[in-house]
């Protein structure tokens, strides 16, 4: 049995030797979970902020139903996202399927949920923190939700970590999505699946630890970007 | 109209079944300060809420002379500092840039009041990295900064030392001296006399008195303000006043 | 901030401009994990693209799944191993025309401590009939595909009731070959591989062959261009071009020619 010591050293050995394939695919797996961070953060802060301090009815029950979306499982995501790119799908004509933009749809189908579940918590905190001395500045609504969306930007920075960790660990839907094709559709974790296929076990385990590094890095950048400032802020 | 004062009518506030504001009228005078005295949970908070308009009272009104209706000239400083995740400068002119300033002529203004509250070499330090007192007075220049007509002050010494608080109350005393109506929560009773004209003793949810500060500590309307002053329970007298 | 998200942004329209660019000619093969994971498709297919000058895109699934897949219009070519099956599709209109491309065999697997002592038998029913009443574990695909269709097509020659054996010595993995393997190493269990996968399959641990070369397990491939009639997006031309390279002298030749450390995995046999 290969033991866990082996694949870490073929994973040094991978990244070292600069295997182009390895790279293309990890910089499409960026590139899709990072496209998608952003699109889902698009929707799913402002959605977030909506909740945390929008005054109207259905508010409690859209809250239940977005914190409930947060467990969707992949799977289901990607054979919904399949359904509607299918060319016997409402969306065929766009003839998406099995391409990049497939699997940002369904990665960000997937996230927006957290991002904003994670968003309406964060901006409700602060909004408490605020809302009688925004109240009392006269602030304008726009005014307010810039305001609530800069003093929480720390915290917001965190939540997008949280979409963009689940966007490239996902496994179910890109492969459902994405077709896991060479050179096209083929992303770490696909990668990753289709290795553990063969039975080249330690190779799977080799890029499983290159799919950590990766998530590790992007941790620690936003870390210290974001530690720079909060340190100067006093958060 | 102005010469009314600020007014209040029937007003009523309760949370529950518990009745927290029960003011059936009181007049405030126009210009010179309010000092609102009281003991913990006397309503004395809530009421300055109500008169700001952070609270929505259940019945009554709160009439303010025409050139203060507005809440824009109004302004209001918290019992604890409440501050952006900017710089200390930056809390300021963001206020001001609300209240459609210029960002240049927001820098001005936000400048010169740091400097009147002694913060100028503080401008650019992130605000929540500056001591309570000093966070209070950057409270008390950012309210100052927008030329409010009155302002609204919730016990601010209540969590400062001595020192930070002779700071503060310099600068409440200098809006006193600038002419802004100021209303003034706190609990005790020499700060009341240190920088008001009229004084409010509030007692579970109701005005026990208003009295001019030298009427209130010389001689005092009824028994509660005594036993108060001299730092009595306050429980018994209630049931009599009623 | 300012610059994360100027990456972010650079990223989407960098996405969004490669896949509007890829508006070059390219077909998608519907086909099975076989073919895939023993490395015949990227063998070939690159001699294919670079004669037609189309690109090959390969979705790797069960047989069934990509008849389904075909049937949904998303993909022009399929490349399966469910005769049946297939020509099921051809006659219900979904498909132009099945053709033979090649054929490889079925193997059992089994622990080489062989419980059911099935080694080198020459009937593979009469295995399975053995493996049933020794109660062996044996691992299913379960999933539809081409290895499953075959394997329950053996069973049904037997006197075996898998379904209600199901859960107990019949291990059903709903997953790919692969999967499949790797279960049936762990649990020592006996399964039914194609020779393609079994030999490309690195995870073998104490598994070996122990039922080949009966007549039953023959394992045919086959090639369907999917019916643009159906799907109007789908490339009818593209397909054609496939499928006539695939069974003519070219094709038929990189597929005999793909021989991983000196084995031959596929035998070409198109009829022209």
């Amino acid at each position: 049995m290969q033991n866990f010591a082996e694949s870490f050293w073929s994973s040094l050995t991978l990244i070292v030797t600069g295997d182009s394939e390895l790279w293309s695919i990890v910089i499409l797996s960026l590139q899709v979970s990072l496209t998608a961070v952003v699109l889902a953060a698009v929707i799913g802060v402002p959605t977030g902020a909506l909740l945390a301090v929008g005054k109207f009815r259905g508010r409690q029950a859209i809250t239940i139903f977005v914190n409930s979306l947060m467990g969707l499982p992949p799977v289901v995501v990607g054979l919904c996202v399949y359904l509607i790119l299918s060319s016997s799908g409402p969306l065929g004509v766009l003839d998406l399927l099995y391409t990049p933009t497939a699997m940002i749809i369904a990665q960000t189908i997937l996230i927006a949920p957290i991002i904003a579940a994670l968003s309406r918590e964060t901006i409700l905190a602060v909004h408490e923190e605020y809302q009688d001395q925004f109240t009392s500045l006269c602030l304008s609504n726009w005014q307010r939700l810039k305001a609530l969306l800069w003093e929480a930007r720390f915290s917001l920075l965190t939540a997008l970590l949280a979409g963009f960790g689940r966007a490239i660990a996902e496994v179910g839907a890109v492969m459902i999505v994405g077709g896991n094709i060479n050179h096209l559709t083929r992303v770490m974790t696909t990668s990753i699946a289709l290795e553990t296929s063969k039975g080249n076990l330690s190779l799977a385990l080799a890029l499983g630890t290159i799919l950590v590094l990766i998530a590790i890095l992007v941790n620690a950048a936003v870390a210290m970007v974001g530690m720079r400032r909060h340190e100067a802020m006093h958060v | 109209m102005s010469e009314l004062g600020v007014g209040i009518c029937d007003l009523t506030l309760s949370f529950g079944d518990q009745l927290r504001l029960d003011i059936p009228s009181l007049n405030l005078d126009p210009t010179r300060s309010t000092m609102i005295l009281g003991p913990n949970g006397a309503g004395k908070s809530l009421l300055l809420r109500v008169m700001h308009g952070l609270s929505q009272p259940d019945t009554g009104t709160v009439n303010f002379p025409d050139h203060y209706q507005d809440p824009a000239r109004q302004a209001m400083v918290f019992q604890r500092p409440v501050l952006l995740r900017r710089t200390a400068l930056a809390n300021i002119s963001f206020a001001l840039k609300v209240r459609g300033r210029s960002s240049q002529d927001a820098w001005r203004r936000a400048m010169t009041w740091m400097m009147r509250a002694e913060l100028d070499h503080l401008a650019n330090v992130p605000a929540r990295r500056l001591s309570g007192g000093e966070q209070q007075r950057l409270c008390m220049a950012r309210a100052l900064a927008l030329e409010p007509k009155i302002l609204f002050l919730d016990e601010p010494c209540a969590s400062l030392d001595p020192n930070a608080t002779v700071a503060v109350e310099a600068l409440v005393q200098d809006a006193i001296d600038l002419g802004v109506k100021v209303i003034m929560v706190t609990h005790d009773p020499a700060q009341a006399q240190r920088l008001g004209s009229e004084i409010v003793l509030m007692h579970q949810g109701r005005i026990a008195t208003k009295q001019s500060k030298l009427d209130f500590f010389t001689t005092p309307q009824n028994d509660l303000v005594g036993s108060f002053l001299a730092g009595k329970p306050l429980l018994s007298h209630i049931k009599e006043s009623r | 901030m300012t610059l994360t998200k100027k990456f972010a942004f650079s990223t989407l329209f960098f996405l969004i401009l490669t896949s509007a660019a890829v508006g070059s000619e390219y077909i998608i093969i519907q086909s099975t994990t076989s073919t895939q994971n023993s490395g015949l498709l990227s063998a070939i297919l690159p001699k294919f693209e670079a004669i037609s000058g189309i690109k090959a895109r390969v979705v790797a699934v069960g047989t069934g799944q990509a008849l389904r897949n075909a049937k949904n219009g998303d993909g022009d070519v399929l490349l399966v191993h469910a005769r049946a099956a297939e020509e099921a599709f051809v006659s219900d209109g979904w498909g132009v025309q099945r053709f033979d491309v090649m054929y490889n065999d079925f193997v059992i697997v089994g622990p080489s401590e062989d419980p059911a002592e099935i080694l080198d038998m020459e009937n593979a029913t009469k295995a399975l009939s053995l493996i049933a009443l020794e109660e062996a574990l044996f691992v299913s695909r379960g999933d539809d595909s081409g290895t499953h269709k075959a394997e329950k097509r053996l069973w049904s020659k037997t006197l075996v009731d898998t379904v209600s054996a199901s859960g107990t010595w019949y291990r059903e993995t709903g997953s790919g070959m692969g999967a499949t393997l790797n279960m049936a190493a762990s649990m020592e269990a006996y399964t039914l591989t194609d020779r393609a996968s079994w030999l490309s399959f690195a995870n073998k641990r104490n598994l070996v062959v122990l039922v080949q070369g009966d007549i039953r397990l023959f394992n045919q491939y086959g090639v369907i261009a999917v019916n643009a009639d159906k799907h109007p997006n789908i490339d009818a031309d593209g397909a054609k071009a496939f499928i006539n390279w695939l069974i003519g002298p070219e094709g038929q030749l990189a597929i005999s020619n793909f021989r991983p450390n000196n084995t031959q995995l596929f035998f070409p046999n198109a009829k022209r």
